[in-house]
């Protein structure tokens, strides 16, 4: 296999609070291939969107970011500014949930496209409007050419989306970062944009890290999978491994607790509580105080990632034991 | 009592919209948002009945418009046969006993500043279920069914977490002995594993309380787990209404098809590569003339642009509105 494009190590984002430091990131360590689909899995408040914040060195103060982001060679967390800022919107994008708040509002769309195309393309000015036609074509929206001179709340919220993607790709950036780009549209856009995101990666060769808490949409999508929970990567693998068999106790709740057909009305394996606040994450394991097969090590020392599989990593003293439950698909 | 519990017919909603200046000089009426254009359906007694849509499909106002706390346009929604708009004093309070309401937003349906024992004794009170004396050990009974601890009772709504939350709402909703329970995307808020919980209390107090359930969501998995039928609504209108196993298997309107197949399915080798529709909802400001659908619709010919099919009998309980008496064979572009 090829040297990875990015390679994330030891990321630890904390902020400070009255009553002291939290780690909202804590050891977070992975890599992301080219043209590869990794989806970073997590209920609210598992670190899963700053965690993309921390690469791209978007974390607002109080927040501290330490580790290593190493994208070809060089490790943005220490980039001086100028260079850090070639990098972003130019080599990597990033997509938000709410794209009525990435979006400027007072600006008409055709403006933040080309803006874009000014800070990190050569193009002249007309060469910008032609390529911003193309770009709007791309995403899928039609009346391109009539459409540049819109403001942001004249689209629908898929359509909006679509604006967001042509802007991430005007800098035909080698990385897309997306955090829950269809959390909020409906199922029939989601799957319109989900489909335009694989089309994009195919045609332009891109990486892609996806933010969701949606399993479904990590099945639909994804080649590789990042389950977090409180702060720390509990398990990854392939999608299609870690899908049949789970090895770690909470993402085969997770999996469980999505209704599947052929069990109707029946019980949903449910995950009792709920996650821990980030001031107060027990000692060990993170998730032992939920875990039905926690043991008196699960409390004691915090388990590290271990291969469980070809390529399947698991954070959990009783891997074998899960591994062993089975899978929950039919 | 054999007929249906809840009965919706023809049932119209409009909301007008501010008249906008030019408008008005020009003699133009008011825009209109149509929200239901004419739903029938009927709920039976210890059934659940999903209602799925996309946003916009106007499945909040029908479930609004159920428990009255809208009144319809034009229409009738029968409760036991007696049309629940003319309901007065008495026979209204009664109804709303009878059907409660669970919200989606646990965080604002509650009152914040009130402890959880005031929420429940206040809907206690209300409609003077128990004398005073009884309405603590009440509240512990209440706690206990949704298995909530007893001394929830004298916290605020502001220290539980959002599945402890929509407990509290579903114990409220409990504390009158409702026979309906109209639950408007009861878990869309709540993280994956609480959403379970949740579906999994709900299951267990409708069979304990034998209970009618109205469960309107978007999340199509969850509607198929819980509902014995499934209504799908499309711009204010019901599409299709079939038992829960045969709208799944043998769907017969070409939207359900489409929001079946848009659905991202949970096992990574039954990935699709094609999109399941093309563009987006109509403005329900200015609806199409024919079928509502027709505009995104990849199997629309002449008809459907001219007029708007009624719901027929496809087969035992099963209604589709679509002019094409079958759908054809689904191309298969599994890899």
């Amino acid at each position: 296999m090829s040297a990875p494009v990015l390679s994330v190590r030891a990321l630890r984002t904390t902020f400070a609070t009255p009553r002291g430091a939290v780690a909202a990131v804590d050891d977070v360590s992975f890599d992301l291939h080219q043209g590869e689909v990794l989806g970073l899995v997590g209920e609210s408040g598992s670190g899963k969107s700053i965690t993309l914040r921390s690469v791209m060195r978007l974390v607002p103060p109080p927040g501290r970011v330490t580790g290593e982001v190493i994208w070809q060679g060089r490790d943005l967390l220490t980039l001086d500014p100028p260079a850090l800022r070639r990098v972003r919107g130019g080599e990597i994008a990033m997509i938000f949930q709410e794209p009525m708040t990435a979006l400027n509002p007072v600006l008409p769309v055709g403006l933040q496209i080309t803006e874009n195309l000014q800070a990190h393309t050569g193009l002249t000015a007309a060469q910008r409007q032609r390529r911003a036609v193309e770009l709007f074509d791309l995403v899928g929206i039609p009346g391109a050419a009539r459409r540049l001179g819109d403001y942001p709340h004249q689209f629908s919220g898929g359509m909006r989306q679509r604006v967001m993607i042509a802007i991430a790709l005007a800098s035909n950036p080698r990385l897309l970062l997306a955090d829950e780009p269809t959390t909020a549209l409906d199922v029939t856009i989601q799957d319109q944009i989900l489909k335009l995101i694989l089309d994009l990666r195919r045609d332009l060769g891109m990486s892609v890290i996806f933010v969701t808490h949606d399993l479904g949409v990590v099945a639909a999508t994804c080649d590789r999978i990042a389950v977090m929970y409180a702060g720390r990567l509990i398990e990854t693998g392939s999608v299609a491994g870690v899908f049949a068999r789970p090895a770690h106790a909470y993402t085969r709740g997770l999996l469980g607790s999505v209704p599947r057909a052929g069990a109707e009305r029946a019980p949903l394996l449910s995950i009792e509580g709920t996650p821990p606040a980030l001031a107060d994450i027990p000692p060990g394991c993170a998730f032992a105080p939920r875990c039905a097969l926690a043991e008196p090590a699960c409390h004691a020392a915090r388990p590290a990632l271990a291969l469980v599989g070809d390529g399947h990593h698991s954070a959990c003293l009783r891997a074998a034991d899960v591994l062993a439950q089975g899978g929950l698909l039919p | 009592m054999t007929g249906p519990l809840l009965s919706v017919r023809g049932v119209r909603k409009v909301f007008p919209l501010p008249q906008p200046l030019w408008r008005g000089l020009r003699g133009l009426p008011p825009p209109v948002v149509h929200a239901l254009n004419g739903v029938s359906l009927e709920v039976a007694r210890g059934e659940t009945l999903g209602i799925v849509g996309e946003s916009g499909c106007g499945k909040s106002t029908l479930a609004r418009c159920l428990v009255r706390l809208w009144d319809v346009d034009d229409g009738q929604i029968l409760f036991e046969g007696q049309d629940i708009g003319g309901l007065k004093g008495p026979a209204r309070r009664a109804f709303n006993r009878r059907v409660q309401m669970i919200f989606q937003d646990p965080y604002s349906s509650l009152n914040p500043r009130m402890r959880v024992r005031q929420i429940l004794a206040e809907a206690l009170s209300v409609h003077r279920m128990r004398p005073a004396a009884e309405i603590p050990p009440r509240i512990a009974e209440l706690l206990d069914l949704v298995r909530l601890p007893a001394d929830a009772a004298d916290r605020f709504p502001h220290e539980f977490s959002g599945g402890q939350r929509q407990r509290i709402g579903i114990a409220r909703a409990l504390a009158v002995e409702p026979e309906v329970l109209v639950a408007d995307e009861l878990v869309s808020a709540l993280d994956v594993s609480v959403q379970a919980q949740v579906v999994n209390l709900l299951l267990h107090l409708q069979e304990r309380l034998n209970l009618t359930v109205v469960f309107v969501a978007h999340d199509l998995r969850l509607v198929r787990h819980i509902s014995h039928r499934v209504a799908v609504m499309y711009l204010g209108r019901v599409v299709e209404l079939a038992p829960t196993e045969v709208l799944f298997s043998a769907p017969a309107h070409p939207y359900t098809r489409a929001l079946l197949s848009a659905a991202p399915e949970l096992d990574p080798a039954r990935r699709t590569s094609r999109a399941a529709t093309r563009g987006e909802l109509p403005s329900p400001l200015d609806l199409p003339k024919g079928c509502l659908f027709a505009t995104r619709c990849p199997l629309a010919f002449d008809r459907c642009h001219a007029e708007r099919p009624e719901p027929t009998p496809r087969g035992p309980g099963h209604l589709a509105a679509c002019h094409l008496p079958e759908l054809p064979a689904q191309s298969q572009d599994r890899p």
